[in-house]
């Protein structure tokens, strides 16, 4: 495929990804799409194909639904590229990819970008000894290993996959110590206001509703409006600390799951230089894009929650209608078939967002998460910079992200701003007293994932 | 800063069937650990009880598996003889050898020269 | 303010006495353009000489060639053809462990300067024939520049882990390393600790002289307006346009560098190498591309694999070393790529300053320029040579290759 150009290239195999490919190919493109784990599905779907009878009822319904997703794609004529580590995407069209060890490239007329999302930095005391992971990560390894918490765990943050996997783990066996969680009253009264809308997606509504009140009824310690939260240890995590209703309450426990909602990936595009907004409503940074997608005039899409956080069933709308227009543009769909399609997909898309700003609001993370006060938290991991040091930096003039690579090394490691960027625009925004649009954002280079010398060299 | 040295302490996670179809076996540390096959080597080493998976270059802190999804980079081990491997996308093999990465990675050892200086 | 420096550097020269009657008497306020490595080490020398200094500075959003600086402390083979530029290089080696010293002082911040001596690798018999060549040349300049060519097995003396087509190098003992972007950060802390005024942010549009009162006026894109009897335009690539506002010929133009930066690694290249260096943190520096590309800092593939090939080719065991990012900057470069300093005719006061090698000639920049340029020392011998009129020479040719 080196020395061919294709139609198109899909970065990214979950719902977003596969959903274009298969529309693609129903227009007669040739597609291939490029994936970093072994198999398809992305994280939501992760491990559906070789998910046993047991696992697909754990996990629920809307995960198993991911199989008719892969089994169209295998059924589509899309070329699947496993185990590829695309490491840069050019505004020349190229995607440049580790395979087995060694350096390859594809070359495309469009390209769309599906690398999804991932859980939001928490920032809290502790957050980094072993033992500490995201609820999001323990879900990811119980779709793909089957791994399940040997003691009770305790799950703490906030957002609808918190609940999600308490519902899951307890469906599983699991012990539950303690679900702890920062929603509070001026959250629902916050979110009442998009309740309208919110009863339209009145299915999604529901079921997070339903998964609440088993928990109580399966008397699950819930802690609700929590504040404050840390967790202790020397060299692993050893008890979660928190104050609800006024008293500081300490759980022991060597397992903490952490997680308040998740935010794009979002390394491809600032690394093609697109424009970014700051969202205050989704607290992240997203994309500037056209109504299909498109960055610019480039030819190259972003679909799914790399370009917003929408859920999985609007990132496989917006993934079509990525290849809808793209198959318009090469010619391979008559002007009427379009409106068609277009109008279809645009309906049901519509109906898919309008559960967000209910949940955007009744799920915002609170600020003395996302920005932490005391000094001696760690903000970036890889490097171990605090919250206190970069303070420090903004005290003697530093103005942005990447002044603080100045500094000292923040967002220099190897994760490349991922677990720290948006904790480090937050906190220099409320130091300087301006807004995180105004500070900015690192400024992100290829490789993108790690290649190694000999490999660029072979 | 006292990190516990043993290789293996008890596991946090469990594997959901107990006598898993396919098994491999893998070196972690010194010890030989049976794991099943087609997980991910941070699975392996969370389901035996790894503990930390890496010290840090900058500090010497004990770091663990946290994303489960190839962004965070904590799960940094070496597979093999080769450092700085990130555990959560390597699938385990028979045979592999794992061991905890301690700061910053190590170049190989370098390599006599023949009379020919090659 | 005095400071003094208790021992004499390396060589002949000592920092330059600082304060004597004259200068506390005429202290003129002096506007600096520009925060760089280049503008913020001026402003340094000004500052703690006891002017008093503005310093204008773009910020977060500025091309920044200082963020860009591969963090050599070099001289050798600099000045090649260029006597004066040779022996300017040769004294600012000098003048390093000095402005180390008294930054850590002031701010605590180590620079991680090293000055142990440092290679240049060579691929072929021609390459190191022509190297020996210049370095012969230049041996004799100053209180002089020692070198010695090394064949390939002493080479593998000192850098074990050099690859099987390396055919020699060179080795200074007077070179060496630093952070640069520590060195960045300790100036303008000092600037802090010494009471210059920095204002950032600040995206200067136009400068004239109010030939009147012998003032300046120095505005920005934003209406904001600032006045001084002394101005030095340090702006990098924003020189070009100020230094005709004041009747000075700053003929600047970008040239991008691409460079790539390691993973951490316990420590295995303790010199620097020209193309090569592995920092206090133990990540490796590789480089680097010279690239004719108007002012796109982005970076290319080509010029990434390029890298690689030659990084492999140096240094073998890196070979399985992962790569961590890629950027690319944009070096000001004059069209002999030497330095450009000086004093306006048709309005004194104002002065430009700029080189690519802001960061070999920080310790300079700083006890030498910043004073002139304050007006509390005499303009240095020869600075005639560093003018930017010589470009304006028909009889002269110039070449900014290295």
């Amino acid at each position: 495929m080196e020395n061919n150009i294709v139609d198109l290239a899909i970065v990214g195999a979950g719902p977003a990804g596969l959903s274009a490919a298969i529309e693609a190919c129903k227009w007669g493109l040739s597609v291939v799409l490029l994936d970093e784990q072994a198999a398809l599905g992305g994280q939501i779907y992760r491990g559906v194909d070789a998910a046993g009878k047991k696992r697909r009822s754990v996990l629920g319904e809307d995960y198993s639904a991911g199989a008719a997703l892969t089994k169209a794609f295998a059924e589509s004529g899309a070329r699947h590229i496993a185990g590829a580590s695309v490491w840069n995407v050019g505004r020349d069209m190229k995607v440049n990819y580790l395979l087995q060890g060694a350096s390859a490239s594809l070359q495309a007329r469009y390209i769309i970008l599906a690398s999804g999302a991932m859980e939001r930095p928490f920032p809290v005391s502790g957050w980094t000894l072993p033992g500490v992971m995201g609820a999001g990560a323990a879900q990811i390894l119980y779709k793909s290993a089957g791994a399940l918490p040997t003691e009770s765990v305790v799950l703490a943050g906030c957002g609808p996959l918190l609940y999600l996997l308490a519902y899951q783990y307890l469906h599983a066996g699991v012990t539950l110590k303690a679900v702890v969680h920062t929603t509070q009253r001026s959250d629902y009264v916050r979110a009442v206001k998009h309740l309208p809308s919110a009863l339209r997606g009145w299915r999604d509504l529901r079921k997070g509703l339903r998964m609440l009140a088993h928990l109580r009824r399966k008397q699950v310690p819930v802690y609700a409006g929590a504040q404050a939260l840390s967790i202790q240890g020397t060299d692993r995590a050893e008890a979660v600390s928190f104050i609800h209703k006024g008293r500081v309450h300490r759980i022991e426990s060597s397992l903490v799951l952490l997680h308040q909602g998740v935010v794009p990936n979002t390394q491809f595009s600032w690394s093609l230089r697109a424009r970014h907004a700051w969202s205050d409503t989704q607290l992240c940074w997203v994309p500037e894009t056209d109504e299909y997608g498109q960055i610019e005039d480039s030819g190259i899409y972003i679909a799914g929650d790399s370009r917003g956080i929408v859920g999985a069933k609007a990132s496989a709308l917006q993934g079509r209608l990525a290849a809808v227009t793209i198959a318009s543009k090469l010619e391979r769909i008559g002007a009427r078939d379009r409106a068609i399609r277009e109008k279809a997909l645009h309906v049901d898309l519509y109906r898919q967002l309008h559960i967000r700003p209910f949940l955007d609001a009744l799920y915002r993370p609170p600020a003395e998460h996302r920005i932490p006060q005391q000094d001696s938290v760690v903000v970036c991991r890889c490097e171990e910079i605090t919250a206190g040091q970069i303070r420090q930096y903004t005290r003697v003039g530093c103005q942005g992200p990447n002044q603080t690579k100045a500094f000292g090394r923040c967002g220099m490691g190897p994760c490349q701003g991922r677990l720290c960027g948006l904790t480090v625009t937050e906190l220099i925004a409320q130091a300087r007293n301006v807004s995180p649009a105004e500070v900015g954002y690192y400024n992100i280079r290829p490789p993108i994932k790690p290649v190694t010398i000999g490999e660029l060299a072979a | 800063m006292h990190i516990n040295d043993a290789s293996l302490c008890r596991p946090l996670f469990t594997a959901e069937h107990s006598l898993p179809s396919h098994t491999v076996t893998l070196q972690f540390e010194d010890e030989s650990i049976s794991v099943p096959a087609g997980i991910t080597v941070a699975a392996a080493l969370l389901l035996k009880g790894a503990g930390h998976f890496r010290i840090t270059p900058v500090k010497s802190s004990p770091r663990a598996a946290y994303c489960m999804m190839g962004v965070c980079f904590e799960c940094l081990v070496e597979i093999d003889g080769k450092p700085g491997r990130q555990a959560c996308l390597a699938t385990v093999r028979e045979g592999m050898a794992i061991r905890r990465q301690q700061g910053a990675s190590e170049l190989p050892p370098l390599a006599e020269e023949n009379q020919n200086g090659e | 303010m005095e400071w003094a420096t208790d021992r004499a550097p390396r060589g002949v020269w000592r920092a330059r006495p600082l304060l004597t009657r004259k200068s506390m008497e005429s202290k003129e306020e002096v506007i600096i353009v520009g925060g760089g490595v280049v503008g913020a080490a001026i402003a340094f020398g000004a500052a703690r000489s006891g002017a008093p200094v503005i310093l204008l500075d773009q910020g977060d959003i500025a091309h920044r060639a200082s963020r860009g600086n591969f963090g050599l402390v070099w001289m050798q083979s600099k000045g090649d053809g260029f006597p004066r530029y040779a022996k300017w290089c040769r004294e600012a080696v000098d003048f390093w462990p000095a402005l180390a010293k008294e930054l850590f002082e002031l701010t605590g911040i180590d620079v991680d300067l090293r000055q142990n001596g440092g290679f240049w690798i060579g691929f072929s018999e021609a390459e190191m024939r022509a190297r020996e060549a210049m370095l012969e040349k230049l041996k004799d300049v100053g209180p002089g520049i020692p070198y010695e060519m090394l064949d390939r097995a002493a080479l593998k003396a000192h850098l074990p882990a050099i690859g099987p087509t390396v055919a020699g190098g060179s080795f200074c003992p007077l070179d060496g390393h630093v952070n640069p972007l520590k060195l960045l950060y300790a100036l303008h802390a000092s600037l802090k600790t010494l009471g210059a005024q920095v204002f950032s942010n600040v995206d200067v549009v136009h400068v004239s002289h109010q030939q009147e009162h012998g003032i300046f006026h120095v505005k920005s894109v934003d209406g904001r307006v600032w006045r001084a009897p002394r101005m030095v335009l340090a702006a990098g690539l924003g020189n070009k346009k100020l230094a005709a506002q004041v009747g000075l010929y700053a003929p600047v133009e970008p040239n991008r560098g691409q460079v790539l930066i390691t993973e951490r690694l316990k420590p295995f290249l303790p010199y620097p190498t020209n193309k090569a260096r592995q920092t206090a943190e133990g990540t490796v520096q590789l480089g680097y591309s010279i690239e004719d590309v108007g002012l796109d800092d982005g970076t290319t593939v080509s010029a990434i694999e390029w890298i690689a090939k030659r990084a492999i080719a140096t240094f073998p065991i890196l070979s399985d070393v992962r790569l961590v990012r890629a950027w690319g900057a944009l070096r000001v470069m004059t069209p002999d790529g030497s330095p450009i300093y000086q004093e306006s005719v048709s309005c004194p006061g104002a002065f430009v300053a700029t080189s690519h090698s802001g960061v070999s000639l920080a310790g300079t920049h700083a006890y030498v320029v910043g004073p002139w340029m304050a007006g509390l020392s005499a303009e240095p011998q020869d600075m005639a040579e560093f003018a930017g009129d010589r470009y304006r020479d028909p009889a002269r040719s110039f070449s900014n290759a290295h």
